[in-house]
């Protein structure tokens, strides 16, 4: 039995979820869809536990699916690089989850919740097949069934707001074209290679190295991936999605959904065309180094002039991609591991912001504007506490999680001998303090309305476990710290 | 020259039937031809991967000890059945999405749309009028 089950893990990380959607859609009763959603959540999160113990044993799980094997079936392959995105997206979707419980009924009619909790595990289920798949156009299918679900509930967004509706329908045509671009690289690719798993794509490349069509495949596979993953001048969806999503649904979208798009775009990078280097490092220079600066600055600027709380955070998370993108475009080992840091400690920073944020707005029963903020600091102190803890991480103040990937981050960039880059970093981690303080100002300092709110446990108590994180791996590193340099050892191999 | 040219015309209708999809889907203001232009853009990948199975004089892939001929690579056509039903369910929620804006709307010109938007975040934002919820 237990044998049976650790053979299976990597397939059945994506299928509890998948399946469970079928059923919570059949239960009427809201409580009992929501139990049932927590439990398929966290499922997921004990296979994908197990599945990194599993990793530190093997190093590498390839899993034939329907014993086909693997150049002509589908595999599923699992390695440690794998294993960080897992885990983000199935500890996340936990926590939110049981956020989840109090806020949903709050913003959607009774009769739809189950069908929502429905879309949420699909939409997770598409995420998790995402980083699990080792087959390019297994990759789509899972891109095109997050992206749908994704769509789906932010709509589910205009029983509040009905500009819910255009932000879905602009994410929607956005991510379709990057999706479509997606399979016409996959086309191409496999037009002159004749295969789609990536591992043999990988060894066929190798001898065409100047082929022009697997030029113009490489570049439709990254430029559709970079617009899932809203990379600078492709991120013009997020900001809208996220505003006007349900406040759940924000949670969940916020701290998962770019973090897989994002691996995504290191394993086509490092792995699949690691052997037409020539190609990369044109790309890394002169397309993805050049964006992500801009993307620090443009995302922060854009945030420190928005009104709009939720608005304001998902510019940031514009910004805190680009410290990704940037980490992997000076494509050294220390780099690409700080890169997935800072993938790991964003996903848990914007996680505790987003529930914190819309914790607020659950009682103040409005639209969380900077406005109607003031004076809730001294209302709600539990929930302010976490939410200046979430924002120091942010900023990078030591002993948060954020500073450990600034560190790393900084670390790396002045070991590949690029000081400037290093202060611009530094610039734009102080430009993020100044929204971060116009919100912190006007919730304490500000004179609110007299109100007494009393804090909902159900809640507040998400919030606690993840800001208990945000702390946690700020004082010991070494897990997350560990796992990303062997992910990045595992990418780039010992070449540079 | 010319007959290279001609011989892969099937490149040139993928070609033609791409942009025009394309420019549709960035140049028209109207939601409803946006997701006309998005599914002509997604069938010019299906016909583009089912040109890559096309072998001249190929038979159909059956598995027969008397044929001994060359045949089409019959995977192109099962990933654009997948293809086409991703295709199906963008187009389905789209145009779902399209109906739901006509009722809140009234519209589904973007202009029209995003000036009314920009109203209700004015509202919203500058005068902290804010808009009462809906739900409780």
């Amino acid at each position: 039995m237990i044998d049976i089950l650790t053979k299976n893990l990597s397939i059945l990380v994506v299928l509890c979820p998948l399946i469970t959607s079928l059923f919570v859609v059949l239960i009427p009763n809201i409580f009992f869809s929501w139990v049932l959603t927590t439990l398929s959540t966290f499922l997921t999160f004990l296979f994908s536990i197990l599945l990194y113990q599993e990793i530190q044993i093997h190093s590498h799980i390839s899993y034939a699916l329907g014993k086909w094997m693997p150049p002509i079936g589908i595999e599923y392959i699992i390695d440690k690089v794998a294993i960080i995105p897992i885990i983000i997206i199935s500890g996340i979707s936990f926590i939110a989850t049981i956020f989840a419980y109090k806020i949903m009924p709050e913003e959607i009619e009774n009769k739809s919740i189950s069908k929502v909790y429905s879309l949420w595990l699909l939409a997770i289920a598409g995420l998790l097949g995402l980083v699990t798949t080792g087959d390019a156009f297994n990759l789509f299918v899972f891109l095109e069934i997050s992206s749908l679900a994704s769509v789906a509930l932010v709509a589910m967004g205009a029983q509040k707001d009905k500009q819910a509706l255009v932000a879905a329908y602009n994410y929607l045509i956005i991510g379709a074209v990057g999706a479509t671009l997606y399979v016409i690289g996959v086309g191409l690719l496999y037009g002159i290679t004749g295969t789609l798993n990536m591992e043999d794509l990988t060894n066929r490349i190798s001898d065409l190295n100047n082929n022009k069509a697997l030029i113009a495949g490489f570049g439709f596979m990254i430029i559709g991936i970079m617009v899932k993953a809203a990379v600078f001048p492709l991120h013009i969806w997020l900001p809208r999605a996220y505003a006007y999503a349900p406040s759940a649904v924000s949670v969940l979208l916020a701290a998962t959904a770019t973090k897989a798009s994002l691996y995504i775009l290191a394993r086509i990078l490092f792995s699949v065309f690691e052997n037409s280097e020539n190609l990369i490092n044109i790309t890394l220079l002169y397309v993805i180094f050049p964006l992500s600066i801009i993307a620090m600055f443009a995302g922060t600027i854009m945030a420190i002039y928005e009104k709009d709380i939720k608005r304001l955070l998902a510019h940031s998370s514009v910004a805190q991609i680009g410290y990704i993108t940037l980490a992997f475009a000076i494509g050294t080992k220390a780099s690409i591991a700080a890169g997935f840091i800072h993938m790991f400690n964003h996903a848990i920073i914007k996680g505790g912001l987003f529930i914190a944020i819309t914790s607020l707005g659950f009682y103040i029963q409005k639209r969380v504007t900077i406005n109607n903020l003031s004076g809730l600091g001294r209302a709600m102190p539990i929930t302010f506490f976490c939410f200046v803890l979430c924002s120091l991480s942010l900023a990078g103040l030591p002993l948060t999680a954020g500073f450990i990937s600034k560190l790393y981050l900084i670390k790396a960039t002045i070991s590949s001998e690029a000081i400037w880059i290093a202060i611009l970093i530094l610039i734009s981690s102080a430009l993020s303090v100044v929204y971060l303080w116009k919100m912190i100002e006007v919730m304490w300092m500000r004179e609110g309305r007299k109100i007494v709110i009393k804090e909902n446990p159900t809640i507040y108590m998400s919030l606690i476990i993840i800001t208990f994180f945000n702390i946690y791996f700020g004082l010991d590193a070494s897990l997350v710290v560990n796992g990303s340099f062997e992910a990045a050892e595992k990418l780039i191999g010992d070449l540079k | 020259m010319i007959s290279s040219t001609i011989g892969i015309w099937n490149y040139w209708i993928v070609f033609c039937l791409m942009m025009i999809g394309l420019f549709l889907v960035i140049g028209r203001k109207n939601f409803l031809k946006k997701i006309v232009g998005l599914t002509i853009f997604q069938t010019s990948v299906f016909l583009l991967y089912i040109t890559f199975g096309k072998i001249k004089g190929g038979t159909p892939p059956i598995l027969n000890e008397s044929i001994d001929s060359i045949y089409s690579n019959p995977l192109p056509h099962v990933l654009i059945l997948t293809a086409i039903v991703v295709g199906v369910a963008t187009t389905a929620l789209g145009l779902s999405l399209v109906l739901r804006i006509n009722t809140e709307y009234g519209s589904i010109e973007e202009d029209d749309i995003s000036a009314q938007d920009l109203v209700d975040y004015h509202d919203d934002i500058e005068t902290g009028k804010s808009v009462d919820l809906k739900f409780k």
